[in-house]
């Protein structure tokens, strides 16, 4: 610990390149010519859409790289010393007490046969840092720095005993045990809601004030490392794109990419206002009960109306029922009570009860286009089907159709005998909304469309699929929990807290004071660019929370 | 050299090898054997000559020409087994993962308790009641067998069905067929056809155990085991003859198990790297 000063040098990134091989050769360059010094104390925050080498840079400065890839050029030098030409022991001796990492999902990253304390303390036990008696003492400490309940105890549970966002903050705790000198955080707070990620957010943004400790926090979000870091580098296919203090790159981005991600947080919206009131809702959702094996009311006495060309958001956490929602609408989980309606006729609960003509006129779209699409089968076949089972076309016609949809979502004709794992992630996603139209629906179900796909290939998505509305006159069910996508899509919004209706209305009014305590909380943990948003959030944080808890207990009455 | 687009190892290629020739010798044996499988060509045990390259055997027939008929059979019989064994276990397995409920219970009871009788005991009953016919041969074996099956493309089809493309297409009104022809069996098909050499092989020892204990293939065709059976005396008298089949059924066995290991290498492989 001695020698340790603020503002010292601690680890410097010269040129770095890390390639990949695979068995046929040199693959592609994972990170090229990147360069960036981190100071004791400082934090650094790497941005970047998915394949732009964020963490191939993190994992690099633990002495790591991914099976197949190598560093072939550059320094990366760390205290004096170079991590590249360290034996394997030395680098080991790095990990934990030089360098350690936090990773995206904790669950994946703990045993689930140990004790957080077994796994907390090893770290430093193993090195000889500390013995057992210290680590465990270190241990409670950070518990309890890490604003976790029960700190002297908490260490006594296993991994599935604790929250999504208590594990992540054990995970912070397992990083600090052996005091590292700077701690590598790999989007620690993707994977949490938004409410759970302020509160980690927090807790990190304590831990390394306290601590002295330089980081690296990689995150796709600009909004989340704005509150955290002190320089920022934007990266892009493994390239520098912007190096800059946090400031400068939020307030004055000098490089068109960055100005593009910026704006995409302050882009907004215009809602039709010439829809019809008076129609008879499509779809009708009336006091629906459905739970699982019949035990927890999973959906409890839930009501939604959509109109034709409405966009109607459903929100809420994890846990809020609100996929459930689309899975009882949909007919795959049968309702208990309640009715839903559509077009005036009320649908069987179970999906093998409904007609082909009501299957054809609700049509879903998913969350992860990897999953949703068959990856043996080519998109003619994919976005043919639907065409030959509900409208019985020939062979010819079926294609000229598929045709038809590949150029309405933009993508090139020849794909139209290529396989999904041919894709991007954006294209996977627009072949799923090209699956969805073929049926010609009335109204679609968007699942969290657009949080498995990159902030500006989502942005994409999102004018795409109201480009369609707008042409077509398609209702768009919405099931998200961000709450920035809403205010700019949606005309209508429900939110929804443990399987309830906590509000519901024109999104203008219920996004307006006055709120709901549940949805101003919800708000309230958007992050925003602005670097004091997190203080301002934690200074109200105390109040909401009383606010909605009283507010749930006034639901369970 | 590659297969699939993956890089064939030694042993894959040798293993590839095997099964070629093997059934280059099993489809054409009729053409290829010097001699008819029945026909009496000598003394009993007589020597290899030109001629005769293998000698001949207790009746004076052809060695080498009965061992390619035996390929023929065995190899013949093995593989009409087995994919019986696999239409069944497959449609089974596939429907129990797709339907759940009573449909799963009963069918996982119900091979439950053919796992639980021993396969040989059970085929003895069987032929010994029905007759060593070779179509009851080929069903009681591939019943039997279906179990194994089941339980494996029941485990496999139970993730895939989780998986959103079987969802969108049982939303879109699909029947059950479509769901396991064409959302699920071509994406269980790599572990099914590692699984399909593994259980060849099985199938192979247990028609060729049959055989040598006199359930199996009757004479005067040749098998595999039947000729073990015929000719096992003769280990005493220091003659290779009972070697020649009992070494074609290893080296056929083996080298299909080279294959499949190569194959589930691949398998998990594709698994690992994809995260």
């Amino acid at each position: 610990m001695s020698g340790r000063r603020v503002g010292d040098d601690i680890l410097q990134i010269d040129n770095l390149r890390i390639e990949a091989r695979n068995d046929r050769g040199p693959g592609p360059v994972l990170v090229d010519n990147v360069s960036f010094a981190l100071k004791r104390g400082k934090v650094i925050g790497l941005i970047g859409e998915s394949g732009a080498g964020k963490s191939t840079i993190g994992l690099a400065t633990l002495g790591y790289t991914r099976r197949g890839c190598h560093i072939t050029g550059g320094k990366l030098d760390f205290e004096g010393r170079d991590i590249r030409t360290m034996t394997a022991a030395e680098r080991r001796a790095l990990r934990g007490p030089g360098v350690a990492y936090i990773a995206q999902s904790a669950a994946a990253s703990f045993n689930p046969a140990m004790t957080l304390f077994e796994q907390i303390c090893e770290i430093p036990l193993r090195h000889g840092i500390m013995s057992l008696a210290e680590a465990s003492t270190e241990a409670v400490k950070l518990f309890r720095e890490l604003d976790l309940p029960n700190p002297e105890t908490f260490g006594n549970r296993y991994p599935h005993q604790v929250s999504g966002g208590q594990l992540q903050r054990a995970m912070a705790a397992m990083a600090m045990a052996a005091r590292p000198d700077i701690l590598v955080f790999d989007e620690p707070t993707t994977a949490l809601d938004v409410t759970t990620q302020v509160e980690v957010l927090a807790s990190f943004r304590k831990l390394i004030r306290e601590h002295q400790t330089a980081a690296i926090y990689i995150t796709h979000d600009l909004a989340v490392v704005a509150q955290i870091a002190d320089d920022i580098m934007v990266l892009r296919h493994g390239k520098t794109v912007e190096y800059g203090t946090a400031q400068q790159i939020l307030q004055a981005p000098r490089e068109e990419y960055t100005r593009r991600l910026v704006a995409e947080r302050v882009a907004g919206h215009t809602f039709r206002e010439d829809l019809a009131t008076d129609e008879p809702p499509l779809l009708e959702v009336s006091n629906v009960v459905a739970s699982y094996h019949s035990l927890l009311r999973v959906i409890d006495n839930v009501s939604i109306d959509v109109r034709r060309g409405d966009t109607v958001a459903v929100v809420g956490e994890s846990g809020s029922g609100k996929s459930t929602l689309a899975r009882v609408i949909i007919g795959l989980l049968p309702r208990q009570e309640g009715d839903i309606r559509f077009n005036g006729t009320s649908l069987p609960p179970k999906l093998a009860s409904r007609s082909k003509e009501q299957l054809r006129r609700i049509q879903m779209i998913y969350q992860m286009p990897d999953v949703a699409l068959n990856p043996n089968q080519t998109l003619l076949e994919i976005i043919g089907r639907p065409v030959q089972f509900y409208f019985s076309r020939p062979r010819g016609q079926v294609r000229a159709r598929v045709l038809e949809l590949l150029r309405m979502m933009d993508l090139p004709e020849h794909f139209i005998d290529r396989r999904p794992g041919e894709l991007s992630g954006g294209q996977k996603q627009r072949v799923g909304i090209a699956r969805a139209l073929a049926a010609e629906p009335d109204l679609i179900i968007c699942d969290e469309v657009t949080s498995a796909l990159d902030q500006l290939v989502g942005e994409e998505i999102l004018r795409l699929l109201k480009r369609l509305q707008d042409e077509l006159g398609i209702a768009y069910l919405f099931i998200t929990h961000d709450l920035g996508t809403v205010k700019r899509i949606a005309n209508k919004v429900a939110v929804m807290l443990k399987g309830k209706l906590v509000a519901r209305g024109e999104t203008a009014q219920v996004f307006s004071p006055p709120f709901h305590p549940y949805t101003e909380l919800l708000l309230s943990s958007v992050p925003e660019m602005r670097s004091e948003w997190l203080d301002d959030v934690l200074a109200r944080r105390t109040q909401t929370l009383q606010a909605v808890k009283q507010a749930q207990i006034q639901l369970a009455s | 050299m590659r297969l699939f687009g993956h890089r064939l190892t030694f042993t894959a290629t040798l293993g590839l090898v095997i099964i070629a020739i093997n059934l280059i010798i099993a489809i054409g044996a009729p053409l290829l054997a010097p001699y008819g499988q029945a026909s009496i060509l000598g003394d009993a045990w007589a020597d290899p000559t030109p001629q005769h390259l293998l000698g001949l055997d207790d009746l004076g027939r052809d060695l080498l020409s009965r061992l390619m008929y035996g390929a023929r059979m065995s190899i013949g019989l093995a593989v009409v087994t087995t994919c019986l064994a696999f239409a069944l276990g497959i449609t089974a397995g596939f429907a129990a993962a797709v339907l759940r409920g009573w449909v799963d219970t009963l069918l996982s009871r119900l091979v439950d308790l053919l796992l639980s009788m021993p396969t040989l005991m059970f085929a003895f009953i069987v032929l010994s009641v029905l007759g060593t016919n070779l179509s009851v041969i080929v069903v009681t074996i591939a019943i039997l067998d279906a179990p194994k099956v089941f339980r494996l493309s029941r485990a496999l089809a139970m993730n895939i069905a989780a998986l959103e493309y079987v969802e969108v297409a049982k939303v879109r009104g699909e029947g059950l067929w479509w769901l396991m022809r064409r959302e699920i069996l071509p994406n269980a098909l790599a572990p099914l056809v590692a699984e399909f050499g593994m259980r060849f092989s099985f199938t192979l020892l247990i028609i060729a155990a049959l055989s040598f204990l006199g359930l199996g293939v009757q004479p005067p065709n040749a098998d595999w085991g039947s000729m073990v059976r015929d000719y096992r005396d003769m280990i005493n008298l220091d003659a290779m003859a009972p070697l020649y089949p009992a070494a074609a059924i290893a080296i056929l066995t083996i080298g299909v198990n080279f294959v499949v290991d190569w194959m589930l290498a691949i398998h998990s492989h594709a698994h690992g790297d994809s995260a």
